[in-house]
């Protein structure tokens, strides 16, 4: 799986993404800076988190219209896959590859801390390693992570199953929703399926040394996505 | 010609605006009873210079596409004519 993870100014989870698909599961990966107006031969493009241009104007809004941006669209449009993480998601719906927004926490904290997502659907290339309903403990870390759509869109996403993972209470405490996110919803897949963003960090917890290896099924599933087509 | 425009973005009303409310809290705290429907934004201030046409679709454009989100903010900006050395 050859994989691209962009760098904007500010981007922080760059490196995190970078290792986990390169160093845990030896895949050829490059990193890409945000003024490029190319990219290099590619299956997996990765929007990091972090607080690109200082999250200015708002998050994720400036990065969504970088150069190297024009290239991920065109990536996108050939049916190339894109991973949003946190500040990924953020740039994903400011850029008009998925719907919806990403509002200030319902209760205006910065939360990091880790929470318990279910999978929704794991029919998608970025859910397929889970079991459908599995429950995984994965962390988050962002003060905009509130997602917002309209009425009609958000029947959409969850008629056509476009809902990846949900926060949920449940298993060893009951959370649940920590940011007011409508539907308890934590990631959306496109309508075509190859892109996805989501807000907690999978590539913070995919290595057990690090007290979690759940969030490694989405690069997994991606793997397998792509050998088995 | 030169023009200076003031661009109020805030959450669209239909959008919960918990700043807002945590500041409409603290007023009503401070003895402020009157208070109400407090709504937190931004303001953009920018000039601009060109064609009054021109400046005016350019505005409209950015102020739809960039400077504010329309899924969650409604924009409104004001353009005039800029007055020499007016602010020091």
């Amino acid at each position: 799986m050859k994989t691209t993870v962009i760098q904007f100014p500010g981007s922080n989870c760059d490196m995190d993404a970078f290792h986990v698909v390169s160093s845990v599961l030896g895949q050829p990966s490059s990193l890409v800076w945000h003024t490029e107006t190319a990219l290099p031969p590619t299956d997996l493009v990765i929007l990091p988190g972090g607080f690109s241009y200082g999250d200015h104007l708002r998050s994720g809004a400036i990065a969504a219209r970088s150069p190297v941006m024009l290239e991920v669209k065109k990536h996108a449009q050939r049916g190339g896959l894109v991973l949003g993480i946190c500040n990924g998601f953020q740039v994903l719906t400011e850029s008009g590859l998925l719907e919806g927004a990403l509002l200030r926490n319902e209760n205006l904290h910065f939360l990091c801390k880790d929470v318990n997502l279910r999978v929704e659907n794991s029919q998608t290339a970025f859910s397929s390693a889970y079991s459908q309903g599995q429950i995984l403990r994965i962390p988050i870390a962002h003060g905009e992570g509130n997602f917002y759509a309209d009425p009609e869109t958000l029947s959409r996403l969850e008629s056509e199953n476009r809902v990846v993972f949900r926060y949920v209470g449940a298993v060893q405490d009951a959370e649940g929703n920590p940011n007011g996110s409508l539907n308890d919803i934590a990631g959306i897949v496109n309508t075509r399926g190859n892109v996805l963003g989501l807000m907690p960090h999978p590539e913070r917890a995919s290595e057990e040394i690090l007290g979690s290896s759940d969030g490694l099924g989405v690069f997994e599933s991606l793997v397998s996505t792509l050998a088995h087509g | 010609m030169n023009y200076k425009a003031k661009i109020y973005v805030t959450l669209k009303k239909s959008i919960l605006d918990p700043q807002g409310r945590t500041v409409e809290r603290s007023l009503h705290n401070a003895g402020f009873s009157s208070v109400q429907n407090v709504r937190v934004g931004k303001f953009i201030e920018l000039e601009l210079s060109g064609e009054s046409f021109e400046v005016k679709t350019q505005l409209e454009a950015m102020t739809r596409d960039i400077l504010s989100n329309p899924i969650m903010e409604s924009v409104r900006f004001e353009l005039e004519e800029a007055v020499m050395s007016s602010e020091f």
